[in-house]
């Protein structure tokens, strides 16, 4: 029993790397990213290429993974997501579903079916006892790269001039303008933000399990719920909703291999007939 | 009354104009189309019928998402939740209750809209693009559930054995008439929809929910039934489309690609229009007999057009049209045509 919601804790603490960016996303711009799921799924083979072509470490490859993908972040909300913008949710809709369209089907050309995964070096095979269990070093690590995540962007939010210009731009987007900020690259600093914590989740997916390019839309959905179920705008309702939804799944992987993701879709839907706002709500959609 | 408001205003100084020469001929003109289609199978080859079959299916299921994302302003990445419902009840009321399955297609469309109203409680909890993610975890819900329901034969799926005992040349002549009737009855009936006072109702609310409010329309309620009838439509789509296939699976009927392709037809042809999912549904055709020998890079081509065509021509190619030479097949707009 302690075991199961152990490994629900740690699984959450995935989902919450998932779910981060999305959350962050949608918080200052309410870009709703269909093609999240399939950018980490990119982040993952990304780092797999990158460790296999220099030999570096996946922890040092991270190093040059972070910035790379900051940068193409900041240039796909500069140059193409910050035209979709508006009232209407079509356009950004359908150009992040093409987007993940795209990314599927050019994965498969390049990489094949096959699911890939990372060499994670000793930390694959370490754990850690705990006294009533055991549990291994990678998923921890995992759980414990979520929590710092979770509490360095509710600093930046909190306590930065750039937090104050994203919570500014997501309030009321003219006044910022008014106050001389330019709401278009404030956009792009903030999707290039959430495409670090993306490429992160990307990266520590591969370590721990394996990556494969139809698996990105089925990462949408849990990045959804988390934030969904954490309520908008709040990154610790964020957290809570991704652990949630792991304790969820690792109750019914248990009943039911058949089980697990269906079980974590219906808590999802009674916490939206329930309490639609989420756990801890704080931006209005 | 009304002469007392309105003194300066007679019948012969305005009139409203909601036709054009095309839309008057139009009775005529889908008669002759109608009749040369449905003789098809007395000149035809069996496989033009699946062709058009599978085409119409397509077609269906794009004007029903046109209807609730074009019109209603709800776009939803999960009706293929409806589409495999329509299809899978279709399969058991045939196999299981006995019924035909000819039959059992309107009957499997009128289920699948009233599932769709619990379903809608849940769906419209979210606006904008989280309905969208919303509706798409709701089609994922339906997809596990039948795959965990073993007597419909589980994961793997099962077929349709009620049409075993039919001759071939019969079920595919009947499928291909049923389908051409669906196409034409979607057509006629979203067309004579938007034309009445509920779909001038719904045009309002498509502008602006506020003003359309204030008006004295009933937005949520107006919403709600555009989402039953498009989830009824997707039903009908589904149903007709595994009578034709006569094998189910939940991956099949539940994939997301069903979503993706009706985005992809109504983009193209033109939101919020009846010519774009006609425009869209032919493009797609076209594209699918030609170049899906490609594989993953015609999806590939299919995402990069859907981007462009977002980005540069954010009315389709019908919009477009509409906009150089003023073209319009099922005209729905109202113009005043002031005489003095």
């Amino acid at each position: 029993m302690a075991d199961m919601l152990l490994q629900g804790l740690l699984l959450g603490g995935l989902y919450c790397l998932f779910a981060l960016g999305q959350s962050l996303m949608f918080g200052v711009m309410r870009l709703t990213n269909t093609a999240q799921g399939d950018f980490i799924i990119l982040g993952g083979f990304f780092s797999i290429s990158l460790v296999a072509a220099t030999g570096l470490s996946p922890g040092l490859a991270l190093l040059i993974v972070a910035p790379a993908a900051f940068v193409f972040g900041y240039l796909l909300q500069r140059f193409v997501l910050n035209g979709t913008l508006g009232r209407d949710p079509l356009p950004s809709l359908v150009v992040t579903f093409g987007l993940a369209i795209i990314i599927q089907n050019l994965l498969l050309e390049v990489y094949s079916a096959d699911p890939r995964s990372l060499d994670a070096g000793p930390l694959a095979l370490a754990s850690v006892a705990l006294g009533f269990a055991t549990v291994g070093s990678l998923p921890l690590l995992t759980f414990a790269v979520a929590v710092v995540a979770t509490l360095s962007l509710q600093a930046l939010f909190s306590f930065t001039a750039l937090g104050r210009s994203f919570r500014a731009v997501s309030d009321d987007r003219e006044a910022a303008q008014l106050m001389g900020l330019r709401p278009a690259i404030v956009y792009a600093q903030a999707t290039g933000i959430a495409f670090v914590l993306i490429a992160l989740a990307g990266t520590l997916q591969a370590m721990r399990t394996t990556v494969s390019p139809s698996d990105g839309p089925l990462l949408l959905l849990f990045a959804f719920e988390a934030v969904i179920i954490g309520g908008m705008g709040s990154f610790w309702g964020t957290l809570v909703g991704a652990l949630l939804l792991g304790i969820t799944q690792q109750v019914g992987f248990r009943i039911d291999p058949g089980w697990g993701i269906w079980l974590g879709h219906l808590m999802f839907l009674f916490v939206l007939l329930v309490r639609p706002q989420g756990l801890f709500p704080k931006t209005r959609g | 009354m009304k002469t007392a408001l309105t003194p300066y205003v007679n019948d012969d100084a305005y009139a409203v104009i909601r036709g054009n020469a095309f839309s008057r001929a139009l009775p005529v003109l889908t008669l002759v189309v109608v009749i040369v289609a449905a003789s098809l199978p007395y000149w035809g080859e069996s496989s033009w019928m699946r062709e058009v079959v599978e085409i119409s299916c397509y077609f269906v299921f794009a004007m029903m998402w046109n209807l609730l994302a074009g019109y209603g302003g709800m776009v939803s990445i999960g009706q293929q939740a409806f589409f495999g419902f329509g299809g899978y009840l279709m399969l058991i009321l045939g196999n299981e209750v006995g019924i035909n399955p000819f039959v059992a297609i309107p009957i499997a469309a009128f289920a699948t809209a009233l599932i769709a109203w619990p379903v809608s409680f849940l769906a419209f909890r979210l606006q904008g693009g989280y309905f969208a993610i919303g509706t798409w975890v709701i089609a994922e819900v339906f997809r596990l559930s039948f795959a965990n329901l073993h007597w419909v034969g589980g994961g793997s799926g099962t077929s349709l054995t009620a049409l075993r005992g039919i001759d071939r040349a019969v079920r595919e002549s009947t499928t291909y008439w049923i389908a051409l009737a669906c196409v034409v009855g979607v057509i006629a009936a979203v067309y004579l929809f938007l034309r009445s006072k509920r779909g001038l109702a719904l045009l309002a609310i498509r502008d602006n929910e506020v003003a359309a409010a204030s008006q004295g329309i009933d937005v949520r309620r107006m919403k709600r039934a555009v989402y039953l009838i498009a989830a009824g439509g997707a039903g009908l789509a589904g149903a007709l489309y595994f009578v034709s296939n006569l094998r189910i699976s939940p991956d099949a009927a539940f994939s997301v690609n069903w979503s993706a392709f009706a985005i992809f037809m109504v983009v193209i042809g033109g939101i919020g229009r009846i010519e774009g999912p006609i425009v869209g549904a032919l493009l797609f055709w076209f594209l699918n007999k030609f170049f899906s020998d490609y594989g993953s890079w015609y999806l590939v081509g299919l995402g990069c057009i859907a981007i462009l065509v977002t980005v540069f021509f954010r009315d389709g190619l019908w919009g477009a049209l509409h906009r150089r030479f003023g073209w319009s097949l099922f005209p729905t707009h109202r113009f005043l045509k002031v005489r003095s």
